[in-house]
């Protein structure tokens, strides 16, 4: 068996401990540092393993590991956060890709490495706090540890002679510190008391809340779901899977639970900065929504805000990012209105809200009914640049001067494939390009039609046709036409279903009354003895010991003191040519060897 | 332009102009403060050497003093008590400040104080008036957090000054990262004051981001306390060992005038620890917010990682003090890792790194 001993010892607590006896043992349930190697045998290495994992170096080492753990995630694309930009940073980097895909390094937080950290800091955590829990509660129902022979040596210590006899003296001792909230306890010739046990107890809360914290971030995980809704203004979203644009959810949230609500986006205002360098920063966005709950549930009327999502039967309904819906009618060959609706585009600007999107019409016929399915490519700006500009990208993101720009195509869609298609793109693959007068792409800047009508006020047959050749593109041939009507505004949602919010919160608030007890809770022992000296006066001691060096402690052991003094009236020194009267000094004066030597 | 905005455009004017002038009186209590330290170096030193050397030769047995108060001078009306300080420590007395003990060193390092004084007055006046201009609170971009954090940290050294703690060691370095500081937002990161994106419309603005700002102000405090403690502890080991290589004229200079290693290690500890469970106040308030704004209340989000790992570094720090082989220099350089996290955490993750924090307006 080898033992051997490679750190050396707390000179603090540990020394104090050993230097005093039972005196300042257990001030803290700290973990004392065991380093020493097991006796062979599997149950020997088990304990030893243990033994290691529970010990505050190792729960460093971890605690180390982790932040160190934490840091790629921050520098490298997650899925989690940002699809796109792992795909992008995957086709930047072939090779280094294939080495982070293999550490797990773009989900960092759920790879086998990082949990490995967490959950050994946890068990570490686990096995440090059960024992330390038994450890206090059995200090609980002990009494304070018995004043060590030599008071001197502790951190604070003050003495005087009193006329007072040593009982009288260690009762009013006694009865001063139970009004101080010490727990104190007397023998025959001292007073041991102990004070500040919420500390410990603020570091077990802290400790256990942190498990709080992981159990309900676990629980958030496996119950979560959550879904993102695109909602046109006018048009409604009731709460069930086929609803839903994009939804996911945790293994054990149960899709048949889902709460029967539901919302109509009545209006969505957004407004923007229009002056100065800010120009087009977004200020406000609000959705106004009527909103209800149950089957048969009333109407209520809210809006929602970037940071007032709205709370309905254990969801949240968040309001994530808005863009244009350009309302546009389609016109076949037979001048059948086969199309009209808004149609949502996709922003590709974020910042002026240059949006592109595509109308598909699957039901238009030619003049002679035969089947001519229509796809219009769009580009929408809300505020145009003019022309001229050259630039068909948005200058503001309001609708100042809105524009549609079509292009448009005619064939087959496609939709009867089978396969499931974006509705924000054409799939070109069986479609022919409209061709202008000069063999270009037919392609045309529309206005939108209500804005021109209330701009052309008296209606002569002149105004109406320019109103009609500003905001209609006609196809070739009579096969019909598009009609730029108007723009509707459009929010996307986000339904969050989270469980362990509450638990998360709570644990957090706990972690938090945890911490501030264990840092600001001074646990300290106050030691006060009385006895008759060898001429026959009472010689009253009084020492301090807190766990860590604090400036408080000599203080309130002074203060301690001076309340003891009515009970304890000094008498007075012996003749001075027995013993010099000491100066009061500073613990920095100079040592006096003869005071020493009295000792 | 409406008349309330032009009155606005005013108050943001003035506010760059008060926050200007705070610049340039700063730079004077900056010079205040080298005439301190240049005057302070004609002092004696060795105040620590002797202590330390007074020690080894001293005997071994620990003197013990019994005091009474009562007994000739009658002054105190509570006995004395004598503190010893933790075994295993050094028993160093504190440096003398700056100053040293020349009278000329002192009045310069007053002269600094009310310099600082002043230039902080105008800083505040900078910060208020800036928020005024914008009717919200003054840290909406990294030009605003900067100039409030860099008055906070004044503001809470200032305080430590009004309590009596003697901390005017901290005066020289703190208006030179101060100066550093306001010169970078003025520079670099200044940004029109403007009203906020709708993300940031929120109560926990206020509460979320200024805990933030106060935490990582005296985090700087500790940090500064940390560096020194470091210097002095070095040089405090080099004079308890006479037999190995000795600090320079120039080192003995200006570390013999620092408080001890122990008090510098204990300023440091006390503000770290105290500020600890604002700093977790203040990620869990993020998080809060987080939950309303975002719809979670973690989602690894660059700025919610490296508030962890600040979290875990100061945690780390928390830790190592209390544990045996981890106390003073390695808690030390923990210390310090915390700091340099909170820092990347503002400047690496607002420029460097993009997130949904990303509204900064760098």
């Amino acid at each position: 068996m080898s033992t051997k001993t490679d750190t050396p010892r707390d000179p603090g607590s540990a020394d104090a401990g050993s230097d005093l006896g039972a005196a300042g043992s257990q001030l803290s349930t700290a973990p004392t540092e065991d380093i020493t190697f097991p006796s062979l045998g599997p149950l020997g290495w088990v304990r030893w393993f243990w033994r290691q994992l529970t010990s505050m170096r190792v729960a460093l080492l971890l605690l180390f590991l982790l932040s160190i753990g934490a840091i790629p995630g921050s520098l490298i694309p997650q899925t989690s956060v940002d699809p796109v930009k792992v795909d992008q940073f995957k086709a930047d980097h072939s090779t280094l890709a294939g080495i982070y895909d293999k550490l797990g390094m773009f989900h960092v937080y759920s790879s086998v490495w990082f949990s490995a950290i967490y959950l050994l800091l946890f068990i570490s955590l686990i096995g440090c706090i059960v024992p330390r829990s038994w450890q206090f509660v059995g200090q609980l129902r002990g009494r304070p540890p018995a004043a060590p022979r030599r008071l001197t040596r502790l951190p604070a210590y003050t003495t005087w002679r009193t006329a007072a006899a040593p009982e009288d003296v260690l009762g009013a001792a006694g009865r001063l510190l139970k009004k101080r909230h010490f727990r104190a306890h007397r023998d025959a010739t001292a007073v041991a008391a102990e004070k500040g046990y919420l500390r410990e107890v603020g570091n077990l809360v802290f400790h256990v809340a942190l498990i709080v914290m992981l159990v309900a971030f676990a629980v958030g995980g496996l119950w979560k779901a959550e879904g993102n809704k695109l909602v046109t203004e006018g048009d409604g979203f009731a709460n069930s899977l086929t609803q839903y644009d994009e939804f996911k959810s945790g293994p054990f949230y149960d899709t048949d639970d889902m709460e029967p609500f539901g919302f109509k986006l009545d209006r969505f205002d957004a407004t923007y900065e229009r002056t100065g360098p800010q120009r087009g920063t977004p200020r406000t966005y609000r959705a106004q929504i009527s909103y209800f709950l149950g089957a048969d549930g009333k109407q209520h009327r809210t809006a929602i805000e970037v940071n007032k999502p709205l709370d309905i039967a254990g969801n949240k309904v968040y309001l994530l990012s808005h863009g244009y819906s350009p309302v546009v009618t389609v016109k076949d060959g037979r001048g059948k209105t086969v199309y009209h609706g808004a149609t949502a585009f996709l922003p590709a600007d974020p910042k002026n809200l240059t949006s592109t999107g595509v109308v598909k019409v699957p039901g238009a016929q030619t003049e002679d009914g035969k089947r001519n399915q229509l796809g219009f490519q769009a580009m929408f700006v809300p505020t145009f640049g003019g022309r001229g500009t050259g630039s068909m990208f948005s200058q503001f993101p309001a609708l100042d001067f809105p524009v549609l720009s079509v292009n448009a195509y005619h064939g087959d869609l496609g939709l009867d494939s089978g396969l499931p298609q974006s509705v924000y793109k054409l799939d070109t693959k069986r479609l022919k390009k409209y061709q202008d007068d000069k063999g270009g792409i037919l392609k045309k800047m529309l206005l939108p039609k209500d804005r021109v009508d209330r701009h052309a006020g008296a209606k002569n047959k002149a105004a109406v046709r320019a109103a009609e050749a500003q905001t209609t593109m006609k196809l070739p041939n009579g096969e019909g036409s598009i009609t730029f009507e108007g723009v509707k505004s459009w929010a996307s949602f986000k339904v969050s279903h989270q469980p362990g919010n509450g638990l998360a919160l709570t644990g957090a608030v706990g972690a938090l009354l945890g911490l501030a007890a264990s840092l600001f809770i001074q646990r300290r022992r106050v030691w006060v003895r009385a006895e008759t000296g060898a001429d026959g006066v009472t010689v009253v001691e009084m020492a301090a010991l807190g766990r860590s060096e604090s400036a408080r402690l000599p203080e309130e052991l002074a203060q301690l003191a001076g309340e003891l003094w009515p009970d304890a009236p000094p008498a007075p020194d012996p003749a001075p040519d027995t013993e010099d009267p000491a100066e009061p000094t500073d613990s920095d004066g100079p040592a006096d060897p003869s005071e020493g030597a009295r000792a | 332009m409406n008349i309330a905005a032009a009155a606005n455009e005013t108050l943001a004017h003035n506010s760059n102009l008060l926050v200007y002038s705070a610049m340039a009186v700063y730079t004077l209590a900056f010079l205040a403060h080298m005439a301190e330290w240049v005057f302070g170096s004609r002092s004696k030193v060795g105040r620590t050497a002797a202590a330390l050397t007074a020690r080894s030769t001293a005997p071994a047995t620990v003197p013990v003093q019994t005091s009474s108060a009562a007994g000739g001078t009658a002054v105190l009306e509570r006995p004395a008590v004598v503190t010893k300080s933790v075994p295993g420590s050094r028993d160093v007395p504190d440096g003398p400040g700056a100053a040293g003990d020349t009278e000329k060193g002192d009045l310069y390092g007053r002269i600094a104080i009310s310099l600082t004084v002043l230039a902080w007055a105008l800083h505040v006046g900078g910060v208020l008036t800036r928020a005024l201009s914008v009717q919200r609170a003054p840290w909406g971009n990294m030009y605003e957090f900067s100039t409030t954090f860099a008055a906070v940290a004044v503001g809470l050294y200032l305080l430590l000054l009004a309590l009596k703690k003697k901390v005017r060691w901290i005066g020289l370095p703190l208006v030179t990262t101060v100066l550093l500081d306001l010169g970078l937002a003025v520079s670099v990161l200044y940004t029109a004051s403007d009203q906020l994106v709708p993300a940031l419309h929120s109560y926990w603005l206020w509460i979320h981001v200024s805990c933030a700002i106060i935490s990582g102000a005296a985090l700087y405090l500790g940090a500064v306390s940390t560096l020194l403690f470091l210097f002095r502890d070095s040089y405090e080991s080099k004079l308890a060992d006479p037999a190995g290589k000795q600090p320079g004229a120039f080192a003995s200079s200006v570390l013999e005038r620092l408080p001890s290693a122990a008090s510098l290690d204990k300023f440091a500890y006390r503000v770290n620890a105290t500020v600890f469970p604002l700093w977790t106040f203040t990620i869990i308030a993020g998080a809060i917010w987080a939950e309303a704004a975002w719809g979670r209340y973690w989602g690894w989000d660059p700025k919610e990682v490296w508030a962890f790992i600040t979290w875990v570094a100061y945690a780390c720090y928390l830790h190592a003090r209390a544990t045996a082989g981890w106390k003073g220099r390695k808690a030390a350089y923990l210390g310090l890792i915390g700091f340099a996290c909170y820092l990347f955490n503002y400047y690496g993750v607002n420029i460097f790194v993009t997130g949904l924090h990303s509204y900064a307006g760098v």
